[in-house]
């Protein structure tokens, strides 16, 4: 029997066809338009609803941004300016509580002729956060970063640059003082040395240069109080600080709840659970509320610093479930390949642990960030004048009795900017490691 | 040649007596086009399937080979000329596509096995929900064809725990379990470790021997000349050669094909 | 004493091995973090003690006995200024596994139709999705709650503007008002009777319940279906309303009516509640939505394909082969995402709606000075929610592994 058919044409093409234009159908704005809204009952349906409840949305805010009133002095004004303009009862937005209040809104009571001092601070931030943030950067840049947080308290609190320098030289004692040590005992030995130098310095040697060396060289800045931050710059300190502070502090408590230690792993898990299970806002009344009971009889201090401790203890635990993951991801043979080496626990840590899990956390750092910097506005509810507070503050001024949609609106918007432009950060970060994976 | 294909021809002779071509058109495929937007993926292609035909399908990279298969059980859409399987010409109709797709079998590059099933459950899932038979009889079917492919013993086990050969047996099986009259390959075998290559070629072996009707995309040439009766050589969208095997391989035509198949070939 | 030495200098014990014998090693570290952690708490505990001891304060729990004295404006169990402080931490605590459930349930709709949505082919409604999406996820949750506030007390009628000829009316037939006092919706009355109607509606949901487990042995021994949803729906509706008219009309609604200056009659749904409730759910609906999308997406497109080859319907598709495997993956975040709704609706306090902190984080805490014991309460009452809703996290995720060599 024939295995191969009679008619089963033998056929060789001689010339190739060439690309062809697809139907008319298939093309242009007609084809889009009926594939991406008018495909079948549904879909008619979906775009029918959606773009009524689009037409809703413009017809109520379309207006009321269109005849916004820019420029008056309170919102009687801006009534006023409206009824001449659009008639009264207009839906009309009085952005001039924005224009005559912005720089509330953003730097809080901080002193208006030294508003350069925080703008250089956050340009400082920005330089120093880049090299972290883009690799491609030098390294060495990230020396600048190491210094940058003394330059960033000088500019913003002010008062004499001893000190924070007299801090500073207290971390490079401690450091040069853990090199020495290591060389001859373990590393936790050298650590506790590091720390124990560093308390020293702080304790003994940093009160008297600061005051002996104020006297010598007296380069200060005027001094201002943590009772006139505010705003956005407040948010912006509170958010900053605390993740930057809660970085070596969550990298120690994931290591610890990966650790195969008994104890050290049921403490880590336990402070995680314990930090996390609790509402922010219980905490930020723990910190303003009780923080008084904890600490030796007779200290108080700054409300603002006890937020930042707060907040930093908050999110240290939420960095530490991050790291854990970046550590979980990375492959067994990571681990295997550093024992292999001889190289001890901290040294393969250090080495090639760490730095390998922290790049595939930085998407999710930064995404605890983004829930942190809008997190902050609860401290609103402990009296720091965080931007609702000051919109709560504006708002209680005779002059703008009655604004609230337009203070909702700019504290939104400038939100959503920092967050929208951090998330994509993050998203293009992530994308960018699982290329760098495959 | 590939290794493999030696192995192969020399380890075991292959019955031929049911291995017959009827009259009967299996698939028509006339003038059909497809676009991907502006792209011309298929470009005037002529196609007849006789029932219990095997053809091979071979091609550079991107030209199109995929994209033919996949229109045949409409997982792709063409935008012009006709398809007609068994007697029904693929259209817009979703009762025309649910025919065409139940007579129709096909396996991926990838197995794409359902990794929350069990190989069994894999293999009933389509019997019971599409033709409604009964669960013990969708069970014994399964168990019958999961034989057939040598891994009965697997049955209650999960895709993730069988390697790459016995997952895409297990494809091939769950395929089968919906009695389909055609069956199509999507490079069945190319994410295969080479010893896993001839546990799977050995089943489509055994498919071919008992008259199935098989179109199948791959580069296994060995394959090709022991049981195809028709190669197809395509490039850029189009089929540009089409032979029996021996003449496919032993006095191609055109530039192209010489060209392919000393790449492949590996002469 | 001698015993240790004696035993030490039996295996050759050298105090260096505490050190650099990894035998010993790990139980010193320990030794040493267990110490200090000892030392760091007893130092916190002996600060409280002096300062509670300066303070004239002490360490009791008796005031949960006392008289409150102050009003709850919501209450879901019976509550006077009379009763004690655990009581009212009690009320608190329920109006905040009220707004909770609620806040759960309407961001998991809202949540896995936008998520859904965003994956449509409607270039429209994806938009629409995403600006909803982005929107809620990147502006503080306190902003949400305080602009949903002020507009549902600042942009909504006064109850007197629902007066015979006033601006403002009723939605849905008069019965509904939406004004800056709150929503007034229709209150159920129950008459007598009613509790053979519910006997009835309880017993036709059993009925479909039977009706699906026997539909599937059917189809598991025939191979056909019978048409669950109609049957179910019918099995649904038919018995209580047939059962209503038999039973004469148990149930009426009591419609709001305007009486005076406000709304009587009804069921009173405050500002805060509300304002908390949707604030809570669309904010958390975002994140469900990306959670959603994501789980979709994390299933491979050749799944689906597969499925098309095997000729199962785009339907089926969804329910046997693509949401099971999504789910895996949706359903941990999700139950986190529940979790910090939970949590999040401390934020209650921005607009005065009486939850757990408002009561024993708050008042309570203001009338008796107790700050030590009220937020040890409140905050074991959030940490044992969290607990058991990760414990019953972690039973799901390891019933749910896939299995893989
Ligand atoms: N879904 C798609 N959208 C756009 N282009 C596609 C799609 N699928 C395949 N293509 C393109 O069509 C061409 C043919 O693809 P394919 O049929 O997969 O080739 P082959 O299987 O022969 O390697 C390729 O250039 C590929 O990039
Ligand atoms: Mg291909």
């Amino acid at each position: 029997m024939s295995d191969t058919h009679a008619q089963t044409a033998r056929f060789v093409r001689e010339s190739m066809l060439p690309e062809r234009e697809p139907p008319l159908a298939e093309v242009g704005a007609v084809k889009w338009v009926r594939e991406n809204l008018f495909s079948g009952w549904l879909n008619i349906l979906l775009t029918v609803v959606s773009a009524v409840v689009i037409g809703w949305i413009l017809l109520h805010i379309v207006p009321w941004f269109w005849n916004s009133v820019w420029k008056a002095g309170s919102l009687s004004q801006c009534r006023e300016i409206r009824d001449e303009a659009f008639g009264p009862g207009a839906s009309s937005a009085c952005f001039a509580v924005i224009t005559d209040r912005w720089h509330q809104l953003v730097f809080g009571f901080y002193p208006q002729t030294l508003y350069w001092r925080p703008v250089t601070a956050l340009i400082v931030f920005l330089i120093a956060a880049s090299p972290v943030l883009f690799p491609r950067l030098p390294r060495q840049a990230l020396w600048f970063s190491a210094i940058s947080p003394f330059i960033m308290f000088w500019l913003l609190w002010g008062g004499s640059v001893w000190a924070p320098l007299s801090v500073l030289l207290g971390i490079v004692l401690a450091y040069v003082a853990f090199r020495i040590a290591s060389r001859f005992v373990s590393p936790v030995l050298a650590m506790l040395a590091g720390v124990a130098v560093a308390v020293l310095c702080w304790g003994l040697l940093a009160g008297p240069l600061t005051t002996d060396m104020s006297r010598i060289l007296p380069i200060r800045l005027r001094a201002v109080g943590s009772d006139d931050f505010g705003g956005f710059m407040l948010s912006f300190i509170i958010g900053v600080s605390a993740i930057i502070l809660s970085l070596p502090l969550g990298i120690l408590l994931a290591l610890g709840r990966q650790s195969d230690l008994f104890f050290i792993n049921k403490v880590s898990v336990a402070f995680i659970e314990l930090i996390r299970g609790v509402p922010l806002i219980v905490w930020l009344f723990t910190a303003s509320l009780l923080l008084n009971y904890f600490l030796p009889p007779g200290t108080n201090f700054d409300l603002m610093l006890r937020v930042i401790i707060m907040v930093t203890l908050f999110s240290a635990a939420y960095i530490a479930e991050v790291v854990r993951g970046g550590l979980a991801a990375l492959p067994k043979g990571q681990y295997e390949g550093a024992d292999s080496l001889g190289l001890d626990y901290w040294q393969s840590m250090r080495l090639i642990i760490l730095p390998q899990a922290l790049k595939i956390s930085i998407p999710g750092i930064v995404n605890t960030f983004i829930g942190l910097f809008k997190d902050t506005t609860l401290v609103v509810f402990i009296g720091l004048l965080d931007p609702i507070g000051l919109s709560n503050a504006i708002r209680a001024s005779t002059d703008w009795n009655g604004v609230y949609f337009e203070l909702f609106v700019f504290i939104g918007l400038m939100f959503f900017i920092c967050c929208f432009s951090m998330s994509r950060y993050s998203i293009a970060l992530e994308k960018k490691l699982q290329r760098e994976h495959r | 040649m590939s290794d493999v294909a030696h192995e192969m021809q020399t380890s075991r002779a292959i019955d031929r007596s049911q291995m017959q071509v009827s009259d009967e058109v299996a698939i028509q495929i006339t003038d059909m086009n497809k676009w991907f937007g502006q792209f011309h993926v298929l470009r005037d292609i002529d196609l007849t399937v006789y029932r219990g035909e095997r053809i091979v399908i071979c091609g550079p990279s991107g030209s199109g080979k995929s994209t033919l298969i996949r229109c045949i059980n409409h997982l792709e859409e063409h935008q012009a000329g006709r398809i007609v399987v068994d007697g029904i010409e693929l259209s817009n109709d979703l009762k025309n596509i649910d025919k065409i797709r139940s007579e129709v079998g096909m396996c991926f590059q990838h197995f794409n096995l359902f990794p929350h099933l069990t190989i069994l459950e894999n293999c009933t899932l389509a019997p019971i929900w599409v033709r409604k038979v009964p669960k013990r009889e969708a069970e014994e079917t399964a168990m019958h064809y999961l034989t057939k492919v040598k891994i009965p013993d697997q049955a209650n086990k999960y895709p993730g725990q069988l390697s790459g050969g016995q997952q895409q047996r297990v494809a091939i099986a769950r395929s089968l379990c919906m009695r389909p009259r055609i069956m199509l390959f999507d490079e069945p075998t190319s994410a295969l470790d080479p010893e896993m290559i001839k546990e799977v070629l050995d089943t489509m072996i055994e498919l071919a021997e008992e008259g199935m009707t098989m179109l199948c995309v791959t580069h296994e040439m060995g394959f090709a000349r022991q049981v195809a009766n028709r190669v197809i050589f395509m490039d850029q969208g189009q089929i540009v050669e089409q032979n029996e095997p021996e003449e496919f391989f032993g006095n191609p035509q055109s530039e192209r094909t010489k060209l392919f198949l000393s790449q492949i070939l590996g002469h | 004493m001698a015993s240790t030495v004696d035993a030490s200098s039996r295996q050759g014990f050298k105090l260096s091995q505490l050190i650099y014998d990894t035998r010993y090693r790990s139980l010193t570290i320990q030794a040493i973090a267990m110490a200090l952690l000892v030392l760091f708490l007893s130092w916190l505990v002996s600060n409280t003690v002096q300062n509670l001891s300066d303070l004239g304060k002490d360490f009791d729990f008796g005031f949960l006995g006392q008289r409150a004295g102050y009003d709850i404006n919501q209450t879901l169990i019976p509550y006077t200024s009379g009763s004690s402080h655990a009581r009212a931490a009690i009320v608190g605590i329920l109006n905040t596994l009220l707004v909770a459930f609620l806040g759960c349930i309407l961001a998991t709709i809202v949540g896995v139709i936008a998520g859904v949505l965003r994956l449509s082919k409607n270039w429209l409604v994806a938009r629409l999705m995403t600006v909803y999406v982005e929107g809620f996820r990147n502006v503080p949750l306190l902003l949400w709650i305080i602009a949903i506030f002020a507009m549902m007390t600042e942009a909504t009628p006064q109850p007197r503007d629902f007066r015979e000829g006033g601006t403002a009316s009723m939605w849905l037939w008069d019965s509904v008002a939406v004004s800056n006092r709150g929503v007034y919706i229709p209150a159920p009355v129950w008459g007598p009777g009613s509790t053979a109607l519910i006997i009835v509606f309880v017993l036709s949901i059993a009925a479909i319940i039977g009706f699906r487990r026997y539909a599937f042995r059917r189809q598991e021994a025939t191979g056909v279906l019978l048409p669950i949803l109609p049957v179910s729906l019918a099995l649904f509706f038919l018995p209580s309303i047939l059962a209503y008219f038999v039973l004469g009309g148990p149930v009426s609604l009591a419609y709001p009516e305007l009486g005076g200056f406000n709304f009587q009659g009804g069921l009173h749904m405050r500002n805060s509640l509300i304002a908390l409730w949707l604030a809570l759910s669309l904010y958390t609906g975002a994140f469900i939505a990306e959670i959603v999308r994501g789980g979709i997406l994390s299933v491979a497109k050749g799944q689906s394909e597969a499925a098309f080859a095997l000729g199962l319907r785009p339907s089926r598709t969804m329910n046997l082969v693509i949401l099971p495997q999504a789910m895996r993956v949706i359903i941990p975040p999700l139950i986190s995402q529940y979790l910090n709704l939970t949590k999040n609706s401390s934020l209650a306090i921005a607009v005065g709606y009486m939850d757990a902190r408002s009561t024993l984080g708050g008042i309570t805490i203001n009338q008796t000075g107790r700050e030590l014991e009220g937020m040890l309460l409140l905050g074991l009452f959030y940490l044992v929610l969290s607990l058991i809703i990760s414990g019953a996290m972690n039973v799901f995720n390891a019933r749910m592994k896939l299995k893989e060599r």
